[in-house]
């Protein structure tokens, strides 16, 4: 019956449209019904959590579950029914492949936010206030428009090494060198794959430290200058010292999209010519090799390496919070 | 819709009712449709008489109705010509299909039977991993089949692959595949087909000079790069080592480090080195491409190692015409084991035990069912009773004479192990690539992944 209704997927649309709406309204009516209900002090008691209620299950469902589930995976053998101890990791941390997956993604997580918040604070500076700023500014977010796999796609295009594909090599070669296989080239091929990275996230760094650079105010500004400043003091004194809480938060966004890497190296080398990183090689366990406790132990690993950095941001949300 | 139009359909499906009854009653545990109206007669070998004709096959088909989900790894022209195959047995069952063509299938299917949402029939990536999903309870077997007419209508060898340990059979094939061929451009490559790898060699290291190499090699391949190499070393050691070797090769027991695979890995390795465009061309180009340089002019390359797949490719991607290209079966090693030919099969299995998925995995069995495919081009059947006059061009002709006429037919080797052997072969042809002189630590890598591999 309820599988013939979403057969029509048109219904089963308009079904959840109209009836997810309908159903929230109706368990909000159907909670403040009951606690009237109550006596008036218990209620207060009750009230926050029944409102909760569902986010909390919908949490514990799709988040917190699957997170145990995953880490007691990772203790147990290929087909789950035997504890195996610490064996998945010892397999990890003794494999060239996934130690080679660590050293990458090491890579990535100092490169990618040095050179996006570099290169995104560069520009946001330098056009700040200046005429043309909106148009510079589309240009370099645009990318964020792309997703990782079809930007991995394009840049494997311009790396082709075929000159008549690849747009760099078809500039090298008219400059009279050979033609260069860019993800081949080790360890070089790591950096032209954070490259593509950076491309893709530069905009985002960009125009949130640029909205930090409109937070401080002129008068500030213009009272170091009126004091002689240079305008490189007044980066390093003034708009610096200001704008670090907006470098760190969009810093630790992009070391997490750095140990989260995935899309780019599996669109563009799947791992191979040493560009592995844990993810990917997580997903090759999984779906290629079949070893669901391997993954679960890799993904526990990578776990464990974004706590901390979620630790970070969370307490500087708190800061934040505790200034205003 | 509706019950069958003419009297002789009732009666057809009267008697594949009695016929059912019949086979449930001496059927073994498989039971669970047996009094529902499942399947017609079995398997499509035992009614050649209908051979000539399409419409022969949907005779014995009852109208069950209902529906049948089905994935498979063919869209575009190969998804149409699929589903030209089945209309007859759309029309005279009356049953609707659900088909979702999804090249990844593999990480579909690994993801619904985590979820539990499977299709009802399926192709499988390989024998490796259809074990690992028959162990998991998800695959079911296909004891409805019978197994003695499918096998004996099938390449030696062929049929036994599709069983899983227990001896149950799992997955059938319905399309094969000659792997082992060399390709030539008819312009540049006029002499006889050598009868020796050594002859073929001195052939075309005579023939190839100046900037043309003797090969075309492009191991890219996305996710699965590295694979027409494996292709390459299993040709070579089939031919090199026999079949034994291969055997025990296949199921774990012979080192890669072993002289008999390191022979193979060095011959290849020798040919890496007389390959156009070098390791980083070679590592870097798609193997649809490959074959580019090869009907260039001057040609880059003589010849390419390729299965019959690839034919596509060359009119697509380098636009050559059919009368531009030709091959040769890839020749004998070691004149001990003549006759070998490796070749592959897309395997179909059932996720969901219906009356409507039994009886379509009976009918893809029949040559009728086939046929119609065949027909179409870009099919070898794997069944033997497909007449060769049903191929529309000579390398289909070729390949599937090939196929039926082997004296050793060894399924493809690397889709055989256990997916993560599989994966580290693949990957072990890219480094191999890269560094053709580096066979010793290639080896001994492959070894570890052997010792943790195939032990469960």
């Amino acid at each position: 019956m309820i599988a013939d209704l979403l057969e029509n997927r048109l219904l089963a649309a308009a079904l959840v449209v109209i009836a997810v709406p309908f159903v929230l309204v109706g368990y909000i009516l159907f909670v403040e019904w009951i606690l009237r209900r109550a006596p008036r002090r218990a209620a207060d008691v009750i009230r926050p959590w029944l409102w909760l209620g569902p986010a909390l299950v919908f949490l514990g469902v799709f988040l917190v579950y699957p997170t145990f589930a995953t880490i007691v995976r990772s203790f147990m053998n290929r087909k789950g029914d035997e504890f195996v101890g610490f064996a998945n990791f010892e397999w990890f941390f003794t494999q060239d492949s996934t130690l080679t997956a660590l050293r990458n993604n090491a890579l990535w997580v100092i490169l990618l936010p040095l050179l996006v918040v570099g290169i995104g604070l560069f520009i946001a500076v330098l056009v700040d206030r200046v005429r043309y700023e909106g148009g510079v500014k589309t240009v370099v977010f645009l990318p964020m428009a792309i997703s990782f796999v079809a930007a991995g796609t394009i840049w494997k295009f311009l790396y082709d090494l075929d000159p008549n594909v690849g747009t760099f090599n078809a500039a090298v070669t008219k400059l009279g060198g050979d033609p260069i296989a860019y993800t081949v080239v080790q360890p070089w091929n790591n950096f032209f794959l954070i490259l593509v990275g950076v491309w893709l996230l530069t905009g985002f760094a960009m125009v949130i430290l640029s909205a930090g650079l409109k937070g401080i105010s002129t008068e500030l500004l213009e009272a170091a200058r009126v004091d002689g400043a240079s305008e490189p003091q007044i980066f390093r004194q003034i708009i610096w010292p200001l704008l670090l809480p907006t470098v760190a938060v969009v810093a630790t966004t992009i070391v997490i999209y750095a140990l989260k890497t995935f899309d780019v190296v599996y669109t563009m080398t799947n791992g191979n010519f040493d560009t592995d990183v844990i993810a990917n090689n997580m997903f090759t366990q999984l779906y290629s090799n079949l070893r669901p406790e391997r993954a679960a132990a890799v993904a526990v690993v990578l776990l464990v390496a974004i706590v901390p950095l979620m630790f970070i941001n969370i307490r500087r949300f708190r800061q934040q919070e505790a200034i205003r | 819709m509706g019950q069958s139009r003419h009297p002789i359909g009732r009666l057809a499906a009267l008697v594949a009712a009695m016929a059912l009854v019949a086979a449930a009653c001496s059927g073994g545990d498989s039971g669970s449709s047996a009094g529902t109206s499942a399947a017609p007669a079995s398997g499509g070998a035992a009614s050649p008489a209908g051979s000539g004709s399409p419409s022969g096959s949907a005779a014995g088909l009852e109208n069950i109705g209902g529906e049948v989900s089905v994935l498979a790894t063919w869209t575009d022209v190969e998804e149409e010509n699929f589903r030209a195959m089945i209309q007859p047995w759309l029309d005279a069952t009356g049953v609707k299909l659900n088909y979702t063509g999804n090249r990844d299938l593999g990480t579909q299917i690994t993801t619904g039977i985590a979820s539990g949402n499977l299709p009802d029939v399926a192709g499988l990536p390989g024998p490796g991993q259809m074990q690992v999903w028959y162990d998991q309870g998800a695959l079911k077997p296909l004891d409805f089949i019978d197994y003695a007419t499918y096998e004996s209508s099938t390449p030696a060898g062929f049929a036994a692959l599709g069983k899983a340990a227990d001896d149950k059979l799992v997955g059938i094939f319905t399309k094969g595949a000659v792997k082992g061929l060399i390709w030539y451009n008819t312009k540049n490559w006029t002499g006889e087909a050598p009868a020796t790898w050594d002859d073929l060699n001195t052939q075309a290291r005579a023939a190839a000079t100046g900037d043309t190499k003797e090969w075309c090699l492009g191991v890219e391949s996305g996710g699965d790069s590295g694979w027409p190499g494996t292709d390459w070393i299993e040709d070579i050691v089939l031919r090199q080592a026999g079949p034994d070797v291969y055997d025990k090769w296949v199921a774990g027991e012979q080192k890669w480090t072993s002289p008999e695979i390191k022979s193979a890995f060095e011959t290849f390795a020798d040919a890496i080195k007389n390959s156009y465009g070098g390791s980083d061309y070679i590592v870097t180009t798609n193997f649809g491409k490959a074959a580019n340089p090869m009907f260039a002019d001057p040609p880059g390359c003589l010849l390419h190692h390729q299965a019959s797949f690839i034919t596509s490719f060359f009119e697509d991607e380098a636009n050559a015409k059919p009368e531009d290209y030709n091959f040769f079966p890839f020749p004998d090693i070691n004149p001990s084991f003549a006759g070998g030919v490796t070749g592959g099969g897309d395997l179909f299995g059932m996720f969901n035990d219906t009356p409507q998925a039994r009886s379509l995995m009976q009918y893809l069995l029949t040559p009728e069912a086939q046929q119609i495919w065949v027909e179409k081009g870009g099919f070898i059947s794997a069944n033997k009773n497909v007449p060769l006059e049903a191929y529309p061009d000579e390398t289909s002709k070729k390949s599937a004479e090939i196929l039926a006429n082997a004296k050793t037919f060894r399924f493809d080797a690397s889709d055989l192990m256990p997916s993560e052997m599989n994966k580290a072969f693949f990957k072990s042809i890219v480094d191999l690539a890269q560094n053709p002189d580096n066979v010793d630590a290639i080896l001994a890598q492959l070894d570890e992944v052997q010792a943790g591999a195939y032990s469960q």
